[in-house]
């Protein structure tokens, strides 16, 4: 549906980014197939992490084994909450903006990656903190404020899903990705309120500055092979968009040439 | 289209005839209202129901649960909002007319905090009744107060996603999966200031959880207008 131009509507009643100010859509190029080698680096680095964390690693001495989850557990919060949320984020407005359609693949493919990380870090959470903290779950702010922000993004995800039409499936999430950014700071306010009033037994984390050396050249490469892997994985998902907006295309032309 | 001689009206004299036009067809046909009422109701005793008397306090559960019903009970309202424009292709109308999108969305937000509070105008009353909220004077004007500043965020953030929702596939299914994380700083600072009115604590107490439903008010009324248009051109 166009809107229709109603002679003497001033200009005002326009939409921001009317269709005459977009830019025409870029060709779509196919990407170019065969070996993915970022993604295989990305792997490659995730498989020799865990070989160090757990065999060249001392464990530590009070936790014990439990404690080699920290080596998957802080890397992938850490790119997910700190990298692959504002990459959706920025993308998204920016989308808003500019109104092209790689920001829009970008934000899809870095939401999903971030999904998939901030799984892993709730299902690793529990497995960690029941050992340790002798609880699968406690309402503490970090928790709560990385389910919420969960529940956020498989949000975004299913709209991106219940939406057909591709310009608008774009605009909508691009909101949706934006309002977020507004809510990250509410949500946490209000689980900061929450906790005060119900005060929690305090447990520390080990912090990375006290890491012994062996332990922090451990951490410091989680956060290189998930960085890498991040990588991998949003340029893959990103040519996967590509490929399937393709495939759309040419079977929209033999509908169309059938038809 | 706009006569000769004639002015569009302004933006808040058009959010106000969009408002009327809604709060019209629901006076006539108050299905919306009767079911959200009634499942409103529904909640409160359900919620009571379900928690051993001897065990629960009355008081400890009632902030939680009229916060939970009120933003459950909305939810049923904001789904309404933008689906009355989907019959005949109303809202192909409502977007030719020469009035900014902004006034259309203020109209439409403005309705359904006009629904949001009738719905709670009934909730209050049967909660205190059903779960024996002391009645102190003072207390329902400052349980009103927090009403309105939760609806206010309530009817901001729903409006534009009912609006985003409508014409997708699951759509009454998708409104509370999008809506009910961006609830979360309402249903909490609004639960624990309720909490704190029926303890009888002072107003000063209160005032950090009503700071933050008003900023949230204000950021959110303001974004959402601004949002609002990206999600209607074709």
């Amino acid at each position: 549906m166009t809107t229709p131009s109603l002679a003497g509507t001033p200009p005002a009643y326009a939409a921001p980014g009317a269709p005459a100010a977009r830019p025409a859509p870029a060709p779509l190029a196919a990407p170019a197939g065969g070996f993915d080698g970022l993604l295989a680096a990305g792997v490659l680095a995730l498989v020799g992490l865990v070989v160090r964390a757990v065999w060249f690693t001392p464990t530590e001495a009070m936790q014990g084994l439990a404690q080699k989850i920290f080596y998957l557990h802080v890397p992938s919060a850490v790119v997910a909450l700190y990298l692959a949320l504002p990459l959706v984020a920025i993308a998204s407005g920016v989308y808003l903006w500019l109104r092209d359609d790689r920001l829009d693949r970008l934000a899809e493919a870095a939401a999903e990656v971030a999904l998939v990380f901030m799984t892993v870090v709730l299902v690793t959470g529990p497995i960690w903190g029941k050992p340790v903290w002798g609880t699968w779950w406690t309402w503490d702010a970090r928790l709560t404020l990385t389910l919420f922000l969960w529940f956020v993004v498989v949000g975004y995800l299913v709209l991106r899903g219940a939406v057909d039409d591709r310009a608008q499936r774009a605009r909508y999430s691009a909101v949706l990705g934006v309002l977020a950014v507004l809510l990250v700071p509410f949500i946490h306010l209000s689980v900061y309120l929450f906790r005060t009033l119900h005060p929690m037994p305090v447990v520390l984390k080990p912090s990375a500055p006290s890491l012994p050396p062996e332990m922090r050249t451990t951490l410091l490469l989680g956060f290189g092979a998930f960085t890498l892997l991040f990588a991998g994985l949003v340029r893959a998902r990103v040519r996967y968009g590509v490929e399937r907006e393709l495939l759309a295309l040419r079977e929209d032309g033999l509908d169309a040439a059938e038809g | 289209m706009t006569a000769p001689g004639v002015t569009a009206p302004g933006v808040l004299a058009t959010a106000w005839l969009v408002a009327r036009k809604d709060l019209t067809i629901e006076f006539r046909t108050r299905s919306a209202f009767l079911a959200a009422v009634t499942f409103a109701l529904l909640a409160v005793v359900i919620f009571r129901f379900s928690w051993d008397p001897t065990a629960v306090n009355a008081l400890d559960l009632a902030p939680g649960v009229l916060w939970t019903i009120f933003v459950f009970s909305g939810l049923l309202g904001l789904h309404r909002s933008f689906g009355v424009e989907q019959a005949d292709r109303a809202v192909d109308a409502l977007l030719a007319a020469p009035v900014s999108r902004e006034a259309v969305f203020l109209g439409k937000a403005l309705a359904n905090l006009g629904f949001v509070t009738a719905v709670q105008c009934v909730t209050v009353p049967a909660v205190a009744l059903f779960y024996d909220l002391p009645a102190r004077g003072g207390l329902l004007p400052a349980l009103l107060g927090v009403a309105v500043l939760a609806a206010v965020g309530l009817v901001a953030v729903g409006t534009l996603f009912s609006a985003m929702t409508v014409n997708t596939r699951l759509a009454e299914l998708l409104l509370p999966m999008l809506a009910l994380p961006f609830f979360v700083p309402i249903v909490t600072p609004a639960a624990l200031a309720t909490a704190r009115l029926l303890a009888g604590r002072p107003l000063a107490e209160v005032a950090p959880m009503l700071r933050l439903l008003g900023s949230f008010d204000l950021v959110f009324l303001v974004a959402c207008t601004l949002a609002f248009p990206f999600t209607l051109e074709e």
